[in-house]
């Protein structure tokens, strides 16, 4: 078997190859990969927003943040919808936002199902390889209980990785802040 | 939600298990020796998890189609030039930990220009832009898992870390692979660079063979007669634990 290529960080000019509009670019990928969805996607729209804050409680303002989901239905690559994403924390505030369906459970093949959540991996300085965390909803704390993932973890970390529901007249909002150290940090997985 | 809908997912049955990730080589996560880590490191240490939603599926781009430049980066920002600095081609393979090519898989890579000084609106470096370089390209692996960049090899620059760091030329590459599990973004390296081992980002991967597989190495059977030198840069993607699936055989 062959040893895996390492990783190594990102760097803090992520965003030239991988969101080249973010770093001042116009060649390369256009602005809008963090939204995944145009107005006749099938399924429930949603927006995620947050930040991604330090051991200092200060916010990484030099991001990118790679999104990975199901789609409404729990499936993969069966629609036009891509199921990919990417955003770019605030070079100032490092808020980060994608617009998004909300997914539908996936089955596992042990036959477990997974509750409706999201991938996020983050790419950034001083981060030495992806970080990889998985964010549910707060919306159906059943289906999370049974989450094969989620239920394994103590609650005091479980809490971790269920975004907030924020009020917004126009569509269903969830807040999901990442906390890289200290008391409330986030549990992140070897995948 | 039903299991019967459910369970309509041919993706899922095809997929099998990755090897775990080997943390040994991996780079570690918090380094006193690299300062960006110390507040950036979780202090937990990665949660094994089963199969997740990376195992069974990942992004795909063969619709993409890259623009002709795109993996050129001598041209693909040109304005009435060619970028300025030592013409290189950097290329070579995608395959996973079986050895098995990884095709239509999507490269992205980034770099600094020959002076060291990234196209980027939050690079103040003293070194100046180059007007025909902008440091970024991207292409997809060929059916063989090849993958080919036209560019200059970037210049060595001095980053905050406390004291004198300077990073060896290096080449930012981000990968795709099969599945998200795959996922890959690192540096590649040049054969001889005498900053490499003063690195300390290279230097927080600390199994020295493993940072040996990202110094790319001088190739001159591809080096272009009066054009470009060449480096070989392979790359190596997380295999999967052998098994049968209709009528296909998965890894080794
Ligand atoms: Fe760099």
């Amino acid at each position: 078997m062959l040893p895996e290529t390492p990783a190594q960080t990102a760097g803090p000019y992520v965003h030239i190859g991988t969101f080249p509009y973010a770093a001042g670019l116009t060649i390369g990928w256009n602005a809008r990969l963090h939204e995944l969805v145009r107005d006749k996607e099938p399924g429930e729209h949603i927006e995620i927003n947050g930040m991604i804050y330090d051991g200092g409680n200060a916010p990484v303002t030099d991001a990118m943040i790679e999104l990975w989901q199901a789609d409404t239905n729990g499936g993969f690559h069966r629609s036009s919808f891509p199921g990919w994403g990417r955003a770019v924390s605030d070079f100032t505030t490092g808020e980060w936002t994608f617009r998004t369906v909300r997914p539908g459970p996936v089955l596992r093949r042990d036959g477990s199902v997974m509750a409706p959540h999201i991938m996020l991996a983050i790419f950034a300085r001083g981060v030495n390889g992806h970080l990889s965390t998985l964010m549910y909803f707060p919306d159906d704390p059943d289906a999370n209980s049974r989450d094969p993932i989620l239920s394994a973890l103590e609650p005091a970390r479980r809490v971790t990785l269920v975004a907030k529901r924020q009020p917004n007249a126009e569509i269903h909002s969830y807040r999901f802040d990442i906390f890289l150290q200290g008391d409330s940090e986030t549990v992140f997985f070897n995948i | 939600m039903t299991l019967e809908l459910l369970e309509g997912h041919p993706v899922h049955r095809l997929a099998s298990r990755y090897y775990d990730r080997d943390l040994r080589i991996q780079p570690v996560r918090h380094d006193p020796l690299y300062a960006s880590t110390l507040l950036r490191s979780p202090t937990h240490p990665p949660l094994a998890v089963g199969e997740t939603i990376a195992d069974l599926s990942g992004p795909v781009f063969g619709h993409l189609k890259p623009g002709p430049l795109d993996n050129d980066l001598i041209g693909n920002f040109a304005s009435g030039g060619l970028a300025l600095g030592e013409r290189i081609i950097i290329h070579g393979t995608v395959q996973d930990q079986n050895g098995r090519p990884v095709p239509e898989t999507l490269i992205e890579i980034w770099q600094a220009n020959a002076g060291g000084r990234y196209r980027h609106v939050r690079d103040g470096y003293l070194a100046p832009l180059d007007p025909n370089f902008s440091g970024c390209g991207r292409c997809l692996t060929d059916r063989d898992g090849r993958y080919t960049f036209k560019t200059i090899r970037p210049g060595p620059y001095p980053f905050k870390n406390g004291g004198c760091a300077w990073r060896p030329s290096h080449i930012h590459f981000s990968v795709f692979g099969a599945t998200f599990t795959q996922r890959l973004v690192t540096q590649a390296y040049f054969e001889g660079d005498p900053l490499i081992p003063l690195c300390p980002i290279a230097n927080t991967i600390k199994d020295p063979r493993a940072l040996r597989t990202l110094v790319a190495t001088l190739d001159m059977s591809a080096a272009i007669e009066f054009d470009a030198l060449a480096y070989r840069f392979d790359i190596v993607l997380r295999g999967r634990h052998a098994t049968f699936f209709e009528n296909r055989t998965e890894g080794v």
